[in-house]
């Protein structure tokens, strides 16, 4: 439709406006991490720009003088394994619930979806307990374990769309053909939902990688900590910040997650609005 | 067919059981925790009644925190209810450049929230905040009594919302945009030939026909907001004062760093009337989408 | 004075491709009904859109009324118009839906309902005034979408498809009720179609696009009895004409004037061919006969005869018959500009 170049000019102004203000820590992130120290902490210098050389040295001290690697590293196993966990519950549940059962697998559909609306902030407490009863105080499995209960869930729901989105007749096809039910499943259903099923990993990896407050609660050691929460708790000495390296680990951990998380946005975003949108 | 029978429980028995294990039992533990004294060291414990309910009311804290909790949450989501139509407009129609844009949009919502929040800590310093330099240099504040973003009870409170605005508002904004593609092109179209401008267009025509997807924004946004501490926890710790305290940070320490798990649990429980309320219209749009 | 009026109206979305609308002219008159109709990518919606000011033209002129509307948007154009999906809006009232482009008027409240009713009863829509767009059909749904485009009196009327989202049965009553209606409220009116049907039913002139180019602009007569190209002259009808290639010309009759034996068509020289009968099909009223011509300048050359099934008797599969064209029904076409061109004597066995 037409408008007018003053339409186009509010449209551009409110786009960049927007974009500068959303995207202006990460900038910050980038330029911090490459600053000096005498250049961070000299009032007079102007913060926008490099005053003295650029330097590697944060990121020296970040890779090699802090846990930061190891934190990589468990939030990156635990991920692994909360992805395996919940692809094996998710995607025969999210199945079974799309195909198998009648009216009622679409209500329990809805309710496995409002679980994932129960908030840590409410199991936080009880649950520690329970990790605690399993000997999992402490330690990186106490997430694992603990994580694909959000997962699920919103994987499930995730995944039980893109089932009802294939055309029943492949199923009642594949079965004249001489599969069983569960051969249908397998061996059609499967490999055609493989893009769902890889939305649902990125999901739950990043999901992961985002979680904070079961993470914060159940463990207590630096060296068992994932990365959400052994940068902004751990590499913090006293009240003393080095905000050179907290802003390189920041930059680091968050710039690929949000691509990862961004190149599957939009199925995401139509999990939450089936129904709303018509 | 026979088969069919065992064969869909038993695909997906294993992740209901999952999530009855650690979401359902944990939810009714939490109320049965509320009623109890039970601490983080101890295994015995006593039923108390509405003891906790009783104490965590008469405590001013709790009662700060849950006023808090309110002005944190609606604040932050009527901004980002404002700023996501207004940027999802902006983004509706394809233009050069989209993706990136958009890709630095979301970035908020897509890096881990308690990362993005320390850049913010970094940027609202005390003393080498950039926005308090910037201020200097517009002879806005004075030199050496910039404000104390995250340290004087009413600034840290406008922080931390606007913090959490800045993390939520690309959520809010992809789902509108969503609800706003979703649109008939037709439409507008009708209502410029029938003599309507870009406001009568907005708000009588595409902001009414949007109103279900906007209030699935708004559930979801209220949801995450309410029960959420990262924003706090990582910027104020609830301070100064717990003039920022909400009720998951209370529920935190009180309940994790306070090893008091009767008293934690039972201010936890306060979140649930909110689930409710939002789980019953989670309900209902999902009804319609049925019907229709 | 025209009341629309194209001049060299050009639309290219893509730069370096082929425009889908190239330097068409057009010129409207009052109270027409004037039908744009060709094939799916004809640029005839293209072409209407740019006349509502949906669309920018990448080049030339829309005139309304007589003045330049190029740089209008479409609420100054004063025009109405109705989309192929009806484009109401589904969360307003039929009353609603139809005082919409008062209120973005400013009309007073008073006169908006005096409107409303005027145009609803010009349809017998206004029992309806209380109901939301989805639980109206399909038919009513059209009714409101033309009460809401009549009801502040346009001096245009631009209708996109309306038709092709009723079923088959309802499309034929509405199409005779809105012809009847447009006659009625005497607004000049463009319809887009695709249906052949429709165009030559409601049209007071139809123009035959195709690719982005005007073919032919005529009455519903001219272009079906004097088609200006072998694109109308095979787009219009069913089953199209016949076309056949000699040596340095292409000849065309229609199915209907292909006759056999002993059935008089028109007065006047008729030119016989000899015609083999592959198979044929039985449509009750009807039948439809194809096959091949034999000997002549046409030997060998398919072609399709329509006759009334009273009339088919021993016009069997595999038969040869001698099969006639009245001379004046045929029409010759250049092979190289396909376009119109003089008649001639054409040799027959």
């Amino acid at each position: 439709m037409r408008r007018g170049w003053f339409g186009r000019l509010v449209m551009w102004g409110v786009r960049i406006v927007f974009a500068v203000i959303l995207a202006f820590p990460f900038y910050w992130m980038l330029i911090t991490t490459f600053k000096r120290n005498t250049d961070l902490n000299n009032l007079e210098n102007n913060p926008f720009l490099f005053n003295e050389r650029p330097t590697l040295e944060h990121l020296r001290l970040l890779f090699h003088e802090t846990m930061f690697p190891r934190w990589v590293l468990n939030t990156a196993f635990a991920g692994l394994v909360v992805v395996i966990i919940t692809l094996l519950l998710a995607v025969p549940a999210a199945y079974a619930l799309a195909r198998l059962t009648g009216n009622w697998g679409a209500q329990l559909g809805i309710g496995v979806f409002l679980t994932y609306l129960i908030p840590p902030t409410l199991l936080f407490i009880p649950l520690s307990k329970v990790v605690a009863l399993l000997g999992l105080q402490d330690s990186l499995w106490s997430i694992i374990i603990v994580y694909p209960s959000f997962t699920i869930p919103f994987s499930t729901w995730l995944l039980m769309g893109f089932f009802k989105s294939i055309p029943k007749d492949l199923d009642d096809a594949a079965m004249v053909d001489g599969l069983t039910r569960w051969g249908a499943f397998v061996k059609l259903m499967i490999p055609m939902s493989l893009s769902g099923i890889l939305t649902v990993v990125i999901f739950s990896f990043t999901l992961v990688t985002q979680e904070f407050v079961y993470a914060l609660t159940f463990i207590a050691s630096a060296a068992h900590q994932t990365v959400g929460v052994g940068v902004p708790t751990f590499l913090v000495r006293g009240d003393v910040y080095y905000w050179g390296s907290l802003m390189a680990a920041c930059l680091i951990t968050s710039v690929p997650i949000g691509i990862l998380y961004n190149l599957f946005l939009d199925r995401f975003i139509e999990g939450f609005t089936v129904g709303a949108v018509k | 067919m026979r088969r069919q029978r065992w064969l869909g429980p038993a695909m997906f028995m294993p992740a209901i059981l999952y999530i009855v294990a650690l979401v359902g039992v944990p939810f009714f533990m939490a109320f049965f925790y509320s009623l109890t004294d039970a601490k983080v060291g101890s295994t015995t414990y006593h039923f108390v009644g509405l003891h906790n309910f009783v104490d965590v009311l008469r405590n001013p804290t709790f009662r700060r925190s849950l006023q808090n909790s309110f002005v944190f949450t609606i604040c932050s989501q009527i901004l980002v209810l404002i700023g996501a139509n207004i940027l999802a407009l902006a983004l509706k129609d394809a233009f050069p450049g989209r993706r990136f844009l958009r890709f630095l949009i979301l970035l908020p919502w897509v890096a881990p929230v308690s990362i993005g929040s320390l850049g913010w800590k970094w940027i609202l310093d005390s003393l080498y905040s950039v926005i308090s330099w910037v201020g200097v240099q517009l002879h806005i504040f004075h030199k050496f009594d910039t404000p104390m973003w995250l340290g004087e009870p009413k600034l840290a409170m406008m922080s931390v919302i606007l913090v959490h605005t800045w993390h939520m508002l690309p959520f809010a904004t992809v789902i509108i945009l969503a609800g706003l593609t979703a649109i008939p092109k037709d439409i507008p179209e009708a209502a410029a030939v029938d003599g309507a401008g870009f406001f009568r267009t907005l708000f009588q025509i595409t902001i009414p026909m949007m109103l279900p997807i906007i209030n699935v924004a708004v559930l979801f946004g209220a949801i995450f907001t309410f029960t959420d501490m990262t924003v706090i926890y990582i910027l104020t710790r609830g301070g100064p004062y717990d003039t920022t305290q909400v009720i998951p940070s209370e529920a935190f320490f009180t309940g994790v760093l306070g090893s008091d798990l009767a008293e934690g649990a039972t201010i936890s429980i306060f979140l649930v009337p909110l689930l409710v309320v939002a789980a019953y219209f989670m309900l209902r749009t999902a009804h319609r989408a049925e019907v229709t | 004075m025209a009341v629309v009026e194209t001049r060299n109206l050009t639309k290219i979305f893509k730069r370096g491709n082929v425009g889908a609308v190239n330097n068409v002219d057009l010129q409207s008159r009052e109270g027409e009904f004037l039908v744009l109709l060709g094939p799916s990518g004809s640029g005839k919606t293209t072409l209407l859109r740019m006349i509502a000011g949906l669309e920018e033209p990448t080049s030339g002129e829309i005139l309304i009324g007589g003045r330049v509307v190029n740089d209008l948007t479409p609420r100054e154009r004063g025009i109405a118009m109705v989309f192929q999906s009806y484009a109401l809006y589904p969360h307003l009232t039929v009353y609603n839906n139809i005082v919409f482009p008062l209120k973005a008027q400013g009309v007073p409240k008073a006169k908006q309902k005096t409107q409303a009713e005027w145009a609803a009863s010009l349809l017998g829509i206004q029992h309806l005034f209380g109901r939301k767009p989805r639980e109206l059909s399909g038919g009513e749904r059209q009714r409101v979408a033309l009460a809401r485009a009549i009801v502040r009196e346009p001096s245009l009327f631009l209708l996109d498809e309306p038709l092709s989202n009723l079923d088959a049965k309802l499309r034929a009553s509405a199409r005779e009720e809105l012809e009847q209606f447009q006659k009625r409220i005497g607004t000049t009116a463009i319809y887009v179609t695709h249906d052949q049907v429709e165009a030559m039913a409601m049209g007071d002139r139809i123009v035959v696009m195709s690719q982005g180019v005007v073919r032919q602009i005529g009455t519903p007569a001219d272009v079906y009895d004097e088609p200006a190209d072998t694109f109308v002259a095979t787009f219009l009808g069913s089953p199209p004409m016949n076309i056949l290639a000699a040596d340095d010309v292409l000849v065309g009759f229609r199915p209907e004037h292909f006759l056999p034996p002993g059935f008089a068509g028109r007065a006047g020289e008729n030119v016989a061919f000899q015609f083999r009968i592959t198979h044929s099909e039985y449509l009750g009223a009807e039948r439809i006969l194809y096959g091949l011509i034999e000997g002549g300048a046409f030997g060998g050359r398919k072609a399709i005869s329509r006759i009334p099934s009273t009339h088919a008797e021993g016009l069997d599969d595999g038969g040869v018959s001698t099969f006639h064209v009245a001379e004046s029904d045929l029409k010759f076409f250049d092979p190289a500009t396909e376009r119109r061109t003089t008649p001639r004597r054409i040799a027959t066995p």
